[in-house]
């Protein structure tokens, strides 16, 4: 196991480093600078500005200095922002996208899995049939169409909530919908095909002729089972919601980390796009990370270290 | 199978939902009024959109307009501008010019304090701009020094070419008088006195290099001071009890939301959670233009800017090196189609350079020279086509490339020029879009045959706009070298008398149209929605919002 764990991390480690490699040469690949502006400015202070971050520097000085500042964890100062560390950026962006994300996952997984049982429940009878239904529409239907359609009927027609921002807590509810409506979707859809495998299998048979009632046998027995699949697909789901928060969060003005994605390689701001890609990689990287160790706890047949085997 | 799972964990489910999130209908008006107000006229807070985080709020390090939105609140020069464009006393009471026009001594008032209590003084000027001027400054040097090269050794200090900070013509003789020492006369340097880069600020700052980034670190001396800043999300600024004027300060405060969605925006307008949306820091989606002018027309503005719209020839490569043929392209199309059927937000066809509302000798320089250089005409067009390609020695002109940076306005209206030039000229136009950064780089390296371009002003005088296409010029663009027209520029920046100045710079534009080394479309026009009872708040000639003397009559 701690084996198989060390090679994971030195896999990720190494990753990690060509991805920042491949980002810094092809950022600098991008014609532009920082201190672009349809408004020129002299070539005096253009040199100046850019005897100060470095850009003077031919490249493979500035990618040495860059990989070295990097292994300090040194992420550097923000060239457009004045005053502001691309840590404090990912910091206080961050924060936003998480809350969102953790209410959109709960609201996600508990959507979904109820949906998916109700479908199982009533297989090929209505409650199904709309189950599907909706689990179709979710699937299909981007979340910033859900999230402008929330914005117009229940913000701007029907004035329940703020149309942006996060001041208080009821503003959460219309990105959090617009951000869970995909991830339940598709977790209803896991929920109702295991389940209904479930629900036919032998040891639950058994448990009905027994005489159990239906209710400790679904959630004693079916639902444990049923249940695996969905859990593995929570990891990869979490990474999805917090890095593709992207356009909820433009929709609905909320200041998290996915609009300084794009902005940041409009301005050129160096230091901000290799901070940002790089903590994007990370939580995908330990997001699958984890899963893979869930896998072998949820899941006593998935042995981590195949060479054991044989 | 009996399970007892139907339509009951269906509601259920809903409301886990709605349990999740805590859903409560709220008050639509919230947050509008201040509770501070004791019975006398409501006062309220502004609230508006700035689509972003200002990159700074150090006035020596900004050069954008959303910082400027609330730096002119923060702050005040030594004068101010109001609604008319006029230069009013600010800081300074007044000002004496000498004879030549280069030595300006503003006295400034003595009341005038800072937002902690001290004293504004004029050395606080001095301070302030030889800090913009230094190239040490913190974090980075200021790149908008140069709006202070006006004065006497003003580069040289800041570009490290010999003078010190010492030998910087601005000198504070005593705590109320500042005395200024230009190159050359400027007859506009007092309209600069509100400009960001001018603003004072207070000593405290050479301590602490991070103070712009830190609400409790800002001491300011305008009409407001930092109130609440949520970074990334929103900023507050709140009346400063001890601004001169503080009676004329009749807002409870101003907030600005950084929202970035057009379409967010205008539905917070709606919904009462913002008093202005579009211009000039933030944007009306254009498809709603039409419908918000007649469902909304009492809150429905548009006001004419000094900013053009142009598009750029590259005159270094054929065929646009043939003036014919640019003044062919120039005049083949129909401008008026344009404002009044692609943009439609009350642009004004522009056949000069520099747009209404920049100040002449006497009223406006647009309506003492009018911008009559030149007519649309497509029979004239395709003939004078016709010799300049004879000129050249073609026969057929190969496929014409039209760029513009992304930008859904920017794409519509070359899309109707392409239209227009294949129609009225029988010419093959291809248009395309390149991303901001990649196109600024094109542009200035000349990489391209017909370009877009806007500028807006910076001052009130027309040279803001003529001295943009002297040869020497870092944001020409065209490849344009003219003798005559460097001459004329280089003439009126010497010359003290405001008459042949103006006809100094008219000529020039007259030369610049004449050889059509850029193609003028349009003035640009700021539309934007006010709410009903907001009075005093104006966007003022060159597009920045003034709010510091508006008020709330409901």
């Amino acid at each position: 196991m701690i084996r198989y764990l060390l090679k994971k991390l030195f896999y990720m480690v190494v990753s990690l480093f060509v991805l920042a490699s491949a980002t810094f040469f092809l950022m600098k690949a991008i014609p532009g600078n920082p201190f672009m502006s349809e408004k020129e400015i002299p070539k005096a202070i253009r040199a100046m500005l850019e005897a100060k971050y470095g850009l003077d520097k031919p490249l493979w000085s500035q990618y040495l200095t860059y990989l070295n500042n990097l292994i300090h964890l040194d992420l550097g100062m923000s060239m457009k922002q004045q005053y502001t560390t691309v840590s404090s950026i990912i910091g206080t962006g961050f924060l936003y996208s998480l809350q969102l994300g953790i209410f959109a996952i709960i609201l996600s997984v508990t959507a979904g899995v109820v949906l998916g049982i109700i479908a199982a429940l009533n297989h090929r009878k209505f409650l199904d049939t709309f189950t599907i239904f909706l689990a179709v529409l979710g699937v299909s239907v981007p979340n910033f169409v859900v999230a402008s359609a929330l914005q117009y009927f229940l913000g701007v027609k029907l004035r329940w909530f703020d149309v942006a921002g996060l001041n208080d807590i009821t503003d959460y509810v219309m990105p959090t919908i617009a951000l869970a409506v995909l991830p339940a979707a598709f977790i209803a859809r896991l929920t109702r095909s295991s389940m209904l495998e479930v629900l036919t299998a032998d040891y639950i048979k058994t448990a009905r002729a027994k005489g159990m009632s239906g209710r400790i046998i679904l959630f004693r027995h079916a639902l444990r089972n049923a249940i695996l699949p969905v859990v593995t697909y929570i990891g990869p789901m979490t990474a999805n919601i917090i890095t593709g928060s992207v356009i909820v969060e433009q929709i609905f003005g909320i200041g998290g980390l996915g609009k300084f994605f794009v902005n940041s390689i409009t301005n050129r701001d160096y230091t901000l796009i290799m901070g940002l890609t790089l903590f994007y990689a990370v939580i995908l990287m330990l997001a699958r990370f984890l899963t893979d160790i869930a896998y072998a706890f949820i899941d006593p047949r998935i042995k981590l270290n195949s060479r054991k085997e044989g | 199978m009996k399970f007892k799972l139907g339509l009951s964990s269906l509601a259920a489910v809903m409301a886990i939902v709605l349990l999740v999130s805590g859903c409560t209908p709220k008050d639509e008006n919230k947050g509008t009024e201040t509770g501070e107000s004791s019975g006398a006229a409501s006062s309220k807070v502004f609230r508006m959109n700035i689509s972003t985080e200002p990159p700074t709020l150090d006035p020596a390090q900004s050069q954008d307009q959303v910082s400027f939105t609330v730096l002119n609140g923060l702050y005040e020069g030594l004068t101010r501008k109001d609604e008319n464009g006029q230069n009013v006393p600010g800081i300074a009471e007044k000002w004496d010019i000498s004879e030549d026009g280069k030595t300006y001594t503003f006295h400034l008032r003595t009341d005038a304090k800072w937002s902690n209590g001290d004293p504004v003084t004029a050395g606080d000027f001095e301070f302030a701009w030889k800090r913009a001027l230094d190239p040490e400054l913190k974090p980075e040097p200021s790149a908008y020094a140069y709006q202070l090269y006006y004065i006497v050794n003003a580069e040289s200090y800041n570009t490290g070419k010999g003078a010190t900070a010492d030998q910087v013509g601005v000198k504070a003789t005593d705590d109320h008088t500042l005395v200024v020492n230009l190159n050359s006369p400027t007859p506009y340097f007092l309209s600069l006195m509100s400009f960001q880069t001018f603003f004072p600020v207070h000593k405290s700052v050479k301590d602490n290099e991070a103070w712009a980034a830190n609400a409790s670190t800002i001491i300011s001396n305008g009409p407001f001071k930092m109130g609440d800043w949520k970074k990334n999300t929103s900023i507050k600024i709140v009346p400063n009890d001890n601004y001169y004027a503080k009676d004329q300060v009749k807002l409870a405060g101003v907030e600005f939301y950084e929202v970035a969605d057009s379409a967010t925006e205008l539905s917070m307008y709606q919904t009462d959670q913002l008093d202005w949306a579009g211009k000039p820091t933030g944007e009306i989606p254009a498809d709603q233009l039409e419908g918000l002018k007649s469902s909304k027309p009492d809150e429905f503005n548009q006001k004419g800017i000094a900013s053009l719209y142009y598009y750029l020839f590259n005159t270094t490569e054929k065929p646009f090196n043939n003036e014919k043929i640019r003044k062919a392209f120039s005049m083949a199309i129909s401008r008026k189609d344009i404002t009044e059927k692609v943009t439609r937000a009350g642009e004004l066809p522009a056949y000069g350079v520099v747009p209404p509302g920049i100040a002449g000798e006497k009223e406006e320089y647009r309506k003492e020279i009018p911008d009559t250089f030149f007519e649309e005409n497509y029979d004239d067009a395709k003939k004078l086509l016709a010799d300049g390609m004879a000129e050249e020695g073609v026969t057929k002109l190969p496929a014409i490339k039209l760029t513009f940076n992304t930008n859904d306005n920017h794409k519509k209206i070359a899309e109707a020029i392409a239209e227009m030039w294949r129609k009225n000229l029988g010419v093959e136009v291809s248009i395309e879009n390149q991303e901001w950064g990649v196109f600024l780089e094109n542009r200035n390296k000349l990489n391209y045959q017909v370009a877009r371009g806007g500028w807006g002003a910076d001052y009130n005088d027309p040279m803001t706009y003529i001295d943009l296409f002297t040869s020497k010029s870092g944001n020409n663009n065209t490849g344009f070298a003219n003798k005559e027209y460097d001459d004329l520029v280089a003439k009126a920046y010497a010359s003290t008398d405001a008459k042949e100045r103006m006809s100094l710079m008219s000529q020039a534009e007259k030369l610049l149209i004449d050889t059509r080394a850029i193609m003028p479309i349009y003035y640009y026009s700021d539309v934007f929605l006010e709410k009903k009872g907001f009075k005093g708040i104006f966007i003022d000639y060159k597009g920045d919002i003034d709010y510091t003397r508006g008020y709330y009559e409901g």
